[in-house]
């Protein structure tokens, strides 16, 4: 990588940027999950590990959080919008060398601030948690170098119209630069008490709604009529997608602060937005499904299309969730409980998870040329994935209900807390086999790349059998 | 770009993006900012001192640079007996809170009070003042404000610190460092749930509570009990002391992290805390081979222990 660095642009080998992302992505995949398992055994056995500052709970869980946002998630989504993007404009990435420095900068500056975080050096704000000299690094360091590699790929590309996948990417990667400068801007500017607390949520929301959700859609959007070879069943459907995510996600933010003294106005508007993200949910998952049609063995023998289907279909529980729990009727008894950790589980661990896996698995086979090393491994990770997430999700479920109804019972809160150890060991039984199916997956992607077939020009790596 | 299509779904986009940024930003900024602060909101922010995070006063959260909190029954200047206050010092080099530096976000009327009557602007974060928190009872309602006790009757930080008993002496501004650094907000919220909730854990929050609060730490996860009002509910220190060392010491099934770490090297008599000793005794206890479990040390006064302990006995 580093030879990369001050190389002319031209000499470096096309996909190089993304090869690193995508490693990177999956190191950082071990490394939150192995804290979120760290974690959860400490919710279940509170005296493992105990006097020692660092590795105690509250230092600890933000860095699981930030690690898997900006470490898995999001390079996973660099690594997915740097062969993706040129491969549907008919051209190269504009700058492999602005990809290489982006991916470097990305590590360094992700690395230094969840150090400090690790340490308490945080601004105390849920996601935004970053002190505000790293969210300057991520602002000029990670996503604007990201966006204009992006913009500039798809302004100087070789086909006349542009994909679905490409709008979204475009507009993701636009979005989310203003969402993380204004959602952090309390820091900035001092600003204090309500108007605080509302912008960090109004970040938390958006960065899952204008930044997570739309980029995991979009790779679906690339992959399955990739694979398949069918056309994507329809465009316009894909325009609704795109514009009520613009329109409808963006808006509900005050949806997560029900119980705070804000504007009431505020709150009612946020509830009747929130249940308006089901018109974007059902017109992604529909759309996917239908261009399936014809090909469903695929989601049985081909592994690429089993991680995106079953991240297609996992909107579906995650959209009925997300539309309904923040309405006034359901959000007095969930809001606060294990459901809602459940529910973020569903969206990053779940639905954005097994899409973003999908990109990394198909994008690193085409781009280091070479078959995946073991089928059985890859169908491994697959289940200890899904296995281990239901595991975690259902139990966290069950705890919340729980827990909503000590709420409401007036229950003393000790007894809520004895009623949900047997869940808590669940949650992190379930977290351990996503973690170890991980440290698979690594391995499986070394080898691919040491020992993978060989793939012959002109062909595609589904297209050729599994040589063990 | 050459596409007519393109140029259209660019500006739309931008109007789409842009509107919705228009409701959601811009709308309930205008309103917030129109709200006038609350006495609790005064005493909250003159407590914990301009921000509770990371600054450049205090890049490590080390609760550096935090005012303190005293309630004095004597005047510091010539020791006369005066009504129980409770005062706000801020030692010379201490950053003011943003009710002083930005009056504007007190909302319109305590804000004129605070200028005209509490003489605010005359306060000099580089000599440092007192503050106490006032209210102007106008019949139909009631204005608080805050005054420079330093500008209207001459307390200096130092005399008044020196006035208040050691019991009497809170480093709150520090504990809610300690607070935010050691992630209590990650389970215990600083909110209470709507409905049935409040009737456990106490009235809600006012709007006008958080003025000049950063970060306020609702939290979001609760996997413990709601803190709004845990000072009402219990003001034992000594049971904070206990639970904070070792929460298993007074709840057994608790699943709290131990927070022994904060007591530091010495406690308050100055011994050395022998760590090592004290978990091998309470494993003895815990396995039934000590009638009770050792004693916990009591805070020194310049540990965090006891400053986070000051914050928690101080949310009423």
């Amino acid at each position: 990588m580093f030879k990369y660095l001050f190389a002319k642009n031209e000499d470096i080998p096309p996909g190089s940027a993304a090869i690193f992302f995508g490693f990177s992505s999956i190191l950082w995949f071990i490394v939150g999950t192995g804290l979120g398992s760290f974690n959860a055994a400490k919710l279940a056995f509170p005296d493992f590990v105990t006097g020692i500052e660092v590795l105690s709970f509250g230092h600890m869980r933000q860095v699981h959080v930030l690690a898997v946002i900006m470490g898995w998630i999001s390079m996973a989504f660099a690594m997915a919008m740097m062969y993706i993007t040129p491969a549907l404009g008919n051209t190269k990435l504009w700058s492999e060398k602005l990809g290489v420095w982006n991916c470097l900068l990305w590590n360094l500056g992700l690395c230094i601030g969840l150090i400090l975080l690790w340490f308490g050096v945080t601004s105390g704000r849920e996601y935004s948690d970053m002190i505000w000299p790293i969210d300057l690094v991520i602002v000029f360091g990670i996503f604007l170098p990201l966006g204009i590699n992006v913009w500039m790929t798809i302004k100087t590309r070789r086909t006349q119209g542009i994909y679905t996948t490409n709008w979204f990417f475009g507009a993701a990667t636009f979005m989310v630069i203003i969402v993380f400068t204004v959602g952090n801007s309390p820091e900035f500017f001092q600003l204090t008490g309500l108007t605080e607390a509302y912008l960090t949520w109004w970040f938390a929301h958006n960065v899952l709604g204008l930044w997570i959700t739309p980029v995991a859609a979009a790779i679906s959007y690339y992959i399955v009529p990739k694979v398949t070879g069918n056309p994507l069943y329809s465009h316009r459907i894909g325009h609704l997608h795109f514009w009520s995510v613009v329109v409808f996600y963006s808006t509900p933010a005050a949806h997560h602060l029900m119980s705070a003294p804000l504007p009431e106005w505020l709150k009612s508007f946020a509830s009747v937005e929130g249940v308006l993200i089901l018109v974007p949910a059902i017109a992604f998952v529909s759309n996917l499904l239908l261009t399936m049609s014809g090909k469903w063995k695929m989601f049985v023998e081909n592994v690429e299309i089993k991680f995106t289907i079953t991240g297609v279909l996992l909107a579906i529980p995650l959209n009925m969730q997300g539309g309904f729990q923040q309405t006034r009727a359901i959000n007095w008894y969930i809001h606060g409980t294990g459901w809602i950790v459940a529910h973020a589980h569903l969206a990053l661990l779940g639905f954005s998870t097994f899409l973003e896996a999908a990109a990394v698995y198909y994008g690193l086979q085409t781009l280091l040329r070479r078959k995946l090393y073991s089928l059985a491994l890859a169908n491994f990770h697959f289940w200890m994935l899904l296995v281990g997430f239901s595991t975690y999700w259902i139990s966290m479920t069950i705890a919340g209900l729980i827990q909503g109804a000590g709420k409401i019972y007036e229950v003393p809160y000790i007894d809520v807390v004895i009623a949900e150890h047997p869940y808590m060991i669940a949650r992190w039984v379930g977290g351990t086999m996503v973690f170890l199916g991980n440290c698979v997956w690594l391995f499986n992607m070394w080898k691919t790349m040491r020992q993978g077939t060989l793939i012959p020009a002109g062909r595609l790596p589904h297209e050729l059998a599994y040589e063990r | 770009m050459a596409f007519r299509e393109y140029t259209i779904g660019s500006r739309m986009f931008g109007l789409a993006f842009g509107t919705s940024m228009f409701i959601t930003l811009y709308m309930p900024a205008m309103d917030i900012r129109n709200v006038s602060v609350t006495d609790v909101g005064l005493h909250r922010q003159l407590s914990f001192g301009r921000i509770s995070g990371f600054s450049y006063e205090d890049p490590f959260l080390q609760g550096k640079a935090k005012p303190t909190m005293v309630v004095i029954n004597k005047d510091p200047v010539n020791g006369g007996a005066i009504e129980s206050t409770t005062a706000y010092v801020y030692p010379a080099g201490t950053p003011f809170p943003n009710g002083i530096r930005h009056p504007v976000i007190l909302g319109e009327k305590p804000q004129q009070m605070s200028e005209s009557t509490g003489k605010i602007g005359l306060a000099d974060d580089t000599k440092g003042a007192v503050f106490i928190v006032r209210s102007d009872d106008r019949g139909n309602e009631t204005v608080p404000y805050i005054e420079n006790a330093t500008a209207t009757r001459g307390w200096n930080p130092m005399a008044t610190i020196n006035a208040a008993s050691e019991e009497n002496t809170l480093y709150v501004g520090k504990g809610k460092i300690m607070f935010v650094r050691e992630g209590c907000w990650w389970c215990h919220t600083l909110l209470p749930e709507q409905t049935q909730d409040w009737q456990y854990f106490g009235a809600p929050p006012m709007l006008g509570d958080f003025n000049g609060e950063s970060p306020t730490a609702f939290g979001s996860d609760r996997k413990a009990p709601d803190l709004t009002h845990v000072g009402s509910r219990n003001s034992s220190r000594e049971w904070m002391m206990m639970h904070f060392f070792n929460p298993r010491l007074v709840q057994p099934y608790s699943i709290m992290p131990r927070y022994d770490y904060l007591w530091g090297e010495k406690d308050a008599a100055g011994n050395t805390i022998d760590y090592d000793t004290w978990r091998e005794e309470y494993n003895q206890y815990v396995a039934n081979e000590r009638i009770y479990p050792p004693e916990v040390p009591v805070p020194a006064k310049d540990s965090e222990a006891r400053a986070l302990i000051d914050f928690i006995v101080n949310l009423k």
